[in-house]
């Protein structure tokens, strides 16, 4: 993708994002009803879970990038997959402050070491937070980028298992809203705000991600210039 | 402001803080970006400079007898 034309891209992504994130905070203040139990809390949900998915998405982007990679042994990916993986994690820490802001309001804890939904997001968070300290303990080049690649694939397992921890678990206190009966978990008005919200981080998530990788290439390519020049 | 109100508001503070910070971090980033361009410019404009200069030397050696 040329520069232009990836610079047209972010900037499209940074508008969407703005009106969507801007219009889904009005939907969730200003249209969608107060929840019948949660109350007024309930509307952490409109950027705790886009969030939560969005950092997903980030690591499923950043395991298909590391198959790239290894599949087709171009090494472009590496940097693309690695961008992924830093914007998942970013993700990851707005997941898990808002996360335990919620917990905090409706169940009166910061955090439940018996949740397996919470502990094994942060296993997950914990996995990505690691591939920094591997990827900076091996010099750059082709060794380097297989072995970031394998371990962002690795990490990409850890996903279903999350996701599906609460919907396999019993007694938990982590509610689970998308299921079978998501129709009459959420109502049409708060299904809506959440999709819209959704989007809006999505947009912001891709936005940042081709800003970052722009970064990070003319970074590589400076210090490939700094090498050639000295 | 009831509690339930502070709670929401500090979690969408929280990811405005976070975006903001991420904003930051990236401006320092892009004046890094900026510096370093100036100073590989400034390197290959010296570079030429001196090439410049030992060209007509050169060519003055080879017309000498």
């Amino acid at each position: 993708m040329s520069t232009s034309l990836r610079n047209n891209t972010a900037v499209a992504l940074a508008v969407a994002a703005f009106v969507l994130l801007l219009g889904g905070l009005a939907l969730a203040f200003y249209w969608v009803p107060d929840a019948p139990i949660e109350g007024f809390r309930q509307r952490i949900f409109y950027i705790h879970v886009p969030v939560a998915l969005t950092a997903y998405a980030c690591f499923g982007w950043a395991a298909w990038k590391a198959l790239r990679l290894l599949w087709l042994r171009d090494e472009r990916y590496d940097l693309e997959s690695y961008t992924a993986v830093h914007m998942g994690l970013i993700f990851g820490i707005l997941t898990l402050v808002t996360g335990s802001i919620w917990a905090r309001t409706s169940w009166g804890v910061w955090w439940s070491w018996g949740e397996r939904q919470l502990v094994l997001f942060l296993v997950l968070f914990l996995f990505y937070s690691a591939y920094f300290m591997l990827r900076y303990s091996v010099d750059p080049g082709p060794r380097r980028a297989r072995m970031s690649a394998v371990y962002a694939l690795f990490g990409v397992v850890l996903i279903p298992v999350s996701f599906l921890a609460i919907r396999l678990a019993e007694g938990l206190i982590h509610p689970v809203v998308f299921d079978r009966n998501v129709n009459s978990n959420l109502a049409g008005s708060q299904l809506f705000t959440f999709l819209v919200c959704f989007a809006g981080t999505l947009a912001l998530a891709a936005s940042l991600y081709v800003n970052e990788l722009t970064g990070k290439r003319v970074d590589e390519r400076l210090r490939e210039l700094r090498e050639a020049l000295t | 402001m009831s509690s339930a109100e502070k709670y929401v508001t500090a979690a969408y503070l929280v990811v405005l803080t976070v975006l903001l910070a991420y904003l930051v971090i990236y401006a320092f980033k892009l004046s890094r970006l900026e510096r370093e361009v100036g100073e590989l410019a400034e390197l290959a404009r010296r570079r030429r400079d001196a090439e410049r200069t030992s060209e007509p030397e050169r060519d003055s050696e080879e017309v000498a007898p």
